[in-house]
């Protein structure tokens, strides 16, 4: 199946080379689409020179823009599968074959790569770790469906799913953002295990304090999508 | 008590006359002027009609009733506030959008310059 591998970078430059390298070096003749979302460094330059597809967003606008962007573009040059992979270097290439997999087969419209399914792999700071799960048994329970790592940016969608988030793809904190959506739209999510790094450079210092008032804006703007329509066009 | 009437007159005409120069000097479109220049009128109404002011403000139990003239100022800047939002909600999808298309025109474009090179 033509997959296409986007990677929505904001000042990546020194991680998206190793990103690029990793993808291609699991993947023969990987198609890649680096989404360059308004970056002040070198990011887009290093991407182009390495021979991949590069858009280039006017201004920072976001990584919920951002991806969609790649979803317009994987969707209009007919890519079956489209892959979201992150451009800071926490995923890992060679975890691709168990999150393509459920789409292959077609038994599933999004296939999300949780660190949590394989036990005590996932190194991260406490706070975040509680984030993740509180998050988790939420979105579990609005959806009835058990999602073990919500705020996974590691995801595959089939072209179904691709239209949908054409069409409507939130802003704000799209990866759990979008389950509640996909749920809505009564499509097939499906989890599978993966291993990931934590963030190479520029550690992400996430406090207690932060943790929780990540979790507090999340869970409020997932029980906004609830009450939300689907746009249909 | 007298100057609060003239006073309230004053002001909302100034509100309407403002509103409406904006309109002329095209710095304001008509139509996110309308609730402005609405609003000034009713205010203006009620600064300069005593009897109608004392009939809403015994109407809705208002003691003192030049009160009615904030209460009906406070509930106008919050329409037209919940209002401003969605008009700047909209832009800003709109603005999300263009700028997403304009960036796949562009590297559409750059493809094409490539193939023909």
């Amino acid at each position: 199946m033509k997959t296409l591998f986007i990677i929505p970078a904001f000042n990546e430059e020194l991680n998206i080379r190793g990103v690029i390298e990793d993808i291609r070096g699991h993947v023969q003749g990987a198609d890649i689409l680096v989404i360059n979302d308004g970056s002040a460094d070198a990011t887009g330059n290093i991407a182009k020179n390495l021979g991949v597809t590069v858009i280039t967003l006017p201004y920072n606008l976001g990584i919920g823009a951002a991806m969609q962007t790649g979803y317009h573009y994987a969707h209009m040059q007919g890519y079956d599968i489209a892959v979201q992979f992150d451009g800071d270097g926490q995923h890992r290439a060679d975890q691709l074959d168990q999150l393509l997999d459920p789409l292959e087969r077609g038994e599933a419209d999004i296939v999300i790569g949780s660190r949590f399914l394989t036990k005590g792999m996932y190194k991260a700071g406490v706070a975040r770790l509680i984030a993740i799960r509180m998050l988790s048994r939420i979105i579990s329970s609005l959806i009835g469906q058990k999602i073990t790592d919500p705020t996974s940016g590691l995801r595959a969608v089939n072209r179904k799913s691709m239209l949908l988030f054409c069409r409507c793809y939130p802003d704000d904190y799209p990866e759990p953002e979008s389950l509640v959506l996909l749920h809505k739209a009564g499509f097939r999510i499906a989890e599978s295990p993966v291993l990931m790094e934590r963030r190479l450079l520029g550690n992400s210092s996430i406090t207690l304090f932060r943790g929780v008032y990540y979790m507090v804006k999340v869970v409020l703007a997932v029980l906004v999508d609830m009450i939300k329509e689907v746009p249909r066009r | 008590m007298d100057m609060i009437p003239i006073l309230a007159t004053l002001v909302s005409m100034v509100i309407f006359l403002s509103v409406l120069e904006l309109i002329r000097r095209n710095r304001l479109k008509e139509k996110y002027s309308l609730l402005w220049l609405f609003s000034s009128l009713v205010l203006l109404w009620f600064s300069v009609s005593r009897k109608s002011l004392h009939l809403v403000a015994g109407y809705i139990g208002i003691q003192y009733p030049p009160s009615v003239i904030f209460l009906l100022g406070f509930l106008f800047l919050i329409v037209i506030n919940i209002h401003f939002s969605t008009v700047i909600s909209r832009l800003s999808d709109r603005n999300k959008t263009l700028a997403q298309e304009m960036a796949l025109l562009k590297e559409m474009l750059e493809r094409k310059k490539r193939a023909e090179e």
